[in-house]
């Protein structure tokens, strides 16, 4: 699924968009937590192709997908990064959306419209 | 072995702020000489996740990037202390004793370590009040 079709059923506005390349990509996976740890340990594949949605809104997020090279981050419940982030982002080649829906929300919405989890 | 590229690093006490940058650089270095994605990926992981280690655990410290002629990249990271009392513990995944500051940056998942472990190709660990120090190595060949 494109990017801007999970943005559009995420009601999701954009915060920075810093990878325009990566727009026309197709996502097939989505990884959802607020541990960095986590997605350090299980986004091991296909990160041209997986999502990261969190509620955590701090620069380690942004380091995390930067390390594991993945270009889209949704922070959801509304979180909207500062400017400092933006300028990281912009660093790194990272796209970044807000969603007013919660976690939880969030991931029924994209899981139902088909989407899976990463590959274990 | 003698090395090819060489790296020295300070990780500042308490600089949560800087969180990460080294980790960063040492990406930027090796995706500047042609290391490929999926090794990448895992000397990126395996640094940012010591690195944070460092901050959130220990005084800072200093890490170092090594690339032997022999195609292999060491990494070693080696804090002031105040140690690991029982590294056997600290590396069961979820085993963790991060402070509050830690779990605000999203860390304390306990699952730093292992996953270290895990992502590289040889894993050295050793700790006294004195100070840890962990050895890494990548095979990129
Ligand atoms: N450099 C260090 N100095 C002192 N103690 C450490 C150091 N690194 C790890 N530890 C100890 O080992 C425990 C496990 O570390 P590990 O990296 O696996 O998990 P964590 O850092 O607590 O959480 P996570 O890495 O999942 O965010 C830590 O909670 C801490 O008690
Ligand atoms: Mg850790």
């Amino acid at each position: 699924m494109l990017t801007s079709r999970i943005v559009e059923l995420l009601g999701a506005q954009p915060v920075f968009i810093g990878n325009e390349a990566s727009l026309g990509t197709e996502i097939t996976a989505v990884f959802a937590t607020d541990l960095m740890s986590d997605a350090l340990a299980m986004i091991q594949d296909s990160p041209e192709t997986t999502l990261l949605l969190t509620g955590l809104c701090n620069p380690q997020v942004l380091r995390t997908a930067d390390m594991l090279d993945l270009h889209t981050i949704v922070f959801v419940r509304g979180k909207n990064p500062v400017n400092n982030l933006t300028e990281l982002a912009d660093e790194m080649n990272l796209n970044l959306y807000s969603t007013c829906l919660t976690m939880y929300e969030a991931c029924g919405v994209l899981y139902s419209a088909g989407i899976q989890g990463i590959e274990r | 072995m003698s090395s090819i590229l060489r790296k020295d690093y300070v990780v500042v006490r308490d600089d949560y702020a800087g969180a990460g940058r080294v980790s960063s650089d040492v990406k930027a270095t090796l995706s500047s000489i042609g290391i490929p994605s999926p090794i990448l990926r895992r000397i990126a992981v395996a640094c940012y996740e010591s690195e944070i280690n460092m901050l959130i655990h220990a005084y800072g410290g200093d890490i170092t990037l090594e690339i032997g002629d022999d195609g292999v990249i060491h990494m070693t990271f080696s804090d002031p202390g105040p140690g690991i009392p029982d590294i056997e513990k600290a590396m069961t995944p979820g085993w963790s004793t991060a402070s509050d500051k830690a779990r605000e940056m999203g860390f304390g998942a306990g699952m730093g370590l292992p996953n270290i472990k895990r992502v590289s190709d040889e894993f050295d660990i050793t700790s006294s009040p004195e100070g840890t120090t962990i050895q890494l190595s990548f095979r990129v060949t």
